[in-house]
């Protein structure tokens, strides 16, 4: 902005509904404004925007929200030491299961209100009518271990009682192959981001049964993954890319430019699918099948709400679901590491001179706010909410050890 | 490698058959003779239980990475937990197999010393993979320039009675002049010239 100072920064991204802000960053000239040359590289797998990281061909990028978390726990293989200075938006997931698995949980109440608790149980009967049939147990994918769909499909089974590890079977598939899969019965569902959910219904080869957005309102997706030594050597220029995000986030959100949006996420070179799919996901009215179209409050939330903030309380929650699943031991240092991952002072000192709303803490106790409610703020001001879990419970992080052991009943 | 004690069982997959070729062959040259090749993850679970490998070459930009890597994480699938080379490797062969668009897996407890030789040798199959298809594109593109010129060069002798050498002479002036392709500006007559041409046929 003030300097004519020229940051060349190389990012990595997957093509998804969520890599809006990082495509209109560049596309809308956001990052430019802010001396930044930003390049954005299209990859095919999470794996390899991970591998091109550790080796510095991308300086940052977009990632599912606990791989960072992974990678500094020394989960993944070449874990290089990654931090979340910036979340890219909230929610944008569905779960979609294949019709023949739709008309079995129907029979059993469920209903295209997308209501988790309802789909839940309604899976549930149908899965322990299954269970006298000798037949194999039913196959859910999602994209990647570490993934915001991995954790969301596992809580709304456990929450619905049934046993992720035992009575489904969980896959990882690349989400451009799900509603193939779907459709050729490989699996029988899927926890995805868009457009893949909707590529499902359109074709007429899935339903719709629930979406993130309902099984945990307002939860976090996907990050910034910014490489530590490059955030250290570089950090003027991470602070400049932080502001052309967060502007980007900005002019995402507003429903006029959707449209424009949709255009540009469609070209060939990001998610290069139909403008009618993508625009689906950013206004929330999506085609659930068979019934039509709905209308999903929250369904992605890009600049609201606190969307970018990178909340150490989102992390711990991926950490204690990290605990919860078998990939992590649970130790006060490694809960140090997922805490220290996300970065919130990072992302207050960069965003500071836009004026915007940054709220007064780091963490915050998610599912206590039933109803949009004020907080405090420095800038302008801020609501956050409603941020509920459907099963009505709470994740306070100061009950980190309270909430571990409690889930493990 | 005539003293090995068992020799290392390794697994390829590549969707691109071609590239699965050159590396097969290649460490087969070097010696190394259990080697399975996979081109789809079709059953894939299957193949990687009866190959038993120690040892997993991918070509970087598989879509189905991270579903691969879960199953070798989760090891179901395989008997002896895996982990990507890098563990046993230093930060320059891991840069260049990530340059060269291979990354690979090895079991626990294998020596770096047995490894290093085979991620050496696809890493330069991967390299030299690269440079044959480029080659492919330039003979390929050079082809077309060449036709190119030869249709501008036939259509500037009969509309401006040029013998041969003076219409290319003609085509390199123009090129140089405007510091473009020759094959430019030999689409660009052509174009034009399908433009103006009379509407006789």
């Amino acid at each position: 902005m003030s300097a004519k100072s020229n940051h060349e920064i190389v990012a990595g991204f997957m093509p998804l509904l969520d890599s809006a802000i990082l495509v209109a960053a560049k596309e809308r000239g956001f990052a430019a404004d802010e001396g930044i040359d930003l390049r954005l590289i299209r990859e095919t797998s999470w794996a390899s925007i991970r591998d091109r990281m550790a080796v510095g061909h991308f300086q940052v990028a977009h990632l599912l929200a606990p791989m960072p978390i992974a990678a500094n726990l020394g989960l993944t293989p070449l874990a290089a030491k990654t931090i979340a200075p910036i979340a890219l938006g909230l929610g944008g997931n569905a779960v979609t299961v294949s019709n023949a698995l739709w008309a079995q949980m129907a029979e059993h109440g469920a209903t295209a209100s997308l209501d988790p608790a309802l789909a839940g149980r309604a899976l549930r009967l149908t899965i322990s009518q299954r269970e006298g049939d000798w037949v194999p147990p039913l196959k859910f994918a999602v994209v990647h271990p570490f993934s915001g769909h991995n954790y969301e499909l596992r809580y709304w089974l456990a929450a619905s009682g049934i046993a992720p590890d035992r009575e489904v079977e969980i896959v990882i598939l690349p989400p451009p192959l799900m509603a193939d899969a779907l459709a050729a019965g490989t699996i029988d569902g899927y926890c995805v981001g868009e457009p893949w959910s909707t590529a499902a219904t359109t074709a007429g080869v899935g339903h719709i049964a629930t979406v993130k957005a309902a099984i945990w309102r307002s939860s976090p997706e996907k990050v910034l993954g910014a490489a530590a030594n490059w955030a250290e050597r570089e950090p003027d220029a991470l602070a400049a890319l932080l502001r052309a995000l967060c502007l980007a986030a900005q002019w995402c959100s507003s429903a006029e430019n959707h449209e424009e949006l949709a255009q540009m996420l469609a070209e060939p070179n990001y998610v290069a699918r139909p403008a009618d799919w993508l625009l689906r996901g950013l206004s929330g009215k999506l085609d659930v099948g068979g019934e039509g179209t709905k209308s999903i409050e929250d369904f992605f939330v890009p600049f609201a709400k606190g969307a970018t903030f990178p909340w150490k309380s989102h992390a711990l929650w991926f950490y204690s679901q990290m605990v919860r699943w078998g990939q992590a031991a649970h130790t006060p240092e490694n809960a140090a590491i997922a805490r220290e991952t996300y970065r919130p002072d990072i992302y207050r000192s960069a965003l500071k001179p836009l004026g915007i709303a940054l709220p007064a803490a780091n963490a915050k106790v998610e599912g206590a706010l039933r109803t949009p409610t004020p907080v405090g703020s420095t800038g302008a001001s801020l609501t956050l909410g409603p941020d509920g879990f459907f099963d009505g419970a709470l994740f306070d992080p100061d009950k980190l050890d309270q909430y571990i052991d409690a889930q493990k009943l | 490698m005539p003293e090995r004690p068992s020799p290392l069982s390794i697994l390829i997959i590549d969707e691109n058959r071609l590239r699965a070729a050159v590396i097969e062959d290649g460490l087969r040259d070097a010696g190394y003779s259990n080697l399975t090749v996979v081109n789809d993850v079709q059953g894939i679970a299957r193949k990687i239980a009866d190959s038993a490998p120690d040892v997993i070459v991918i070509d970087l930009g598989n879509p189905n990475r991270d579903m691969l890597e879960s199953m070798f994480q989760l090891s179901r699938a395989v008997k002896r937990p895996i982990a990507m080379f890098v563990d046993r490797a230093d930060q320059a062969s891991i840069e260049a197999a990530v340059e060269a668009g291979v990354s690979a897996y090895v079991v626990d407890g294998l020596k770096r010393e047995r490894v290093k030789p085979i991620i050496d040798m696809a890493i330069s199959r991967f390299n030299a993979f690269a440079r044959m298809a480029r080659e492919l594109d330039e003979a390929r593109s050079q082809l077309e320039s060449r036709k190119l010129i030869d249709r501008a060069k036939g259509i500037l002798m009969s509309t401006r009675g040029l013998n041969e050498s003076d219409a290319y002479a003609l085509l390199r002036k123009t090129a140089m002049n405007q510091n473009r392709k020759i094959s430019d500006i030999a689409e660009s007559l052509i174009t034009a010239a399908g433009l103006l041409a009379p509407p006789e046929e």
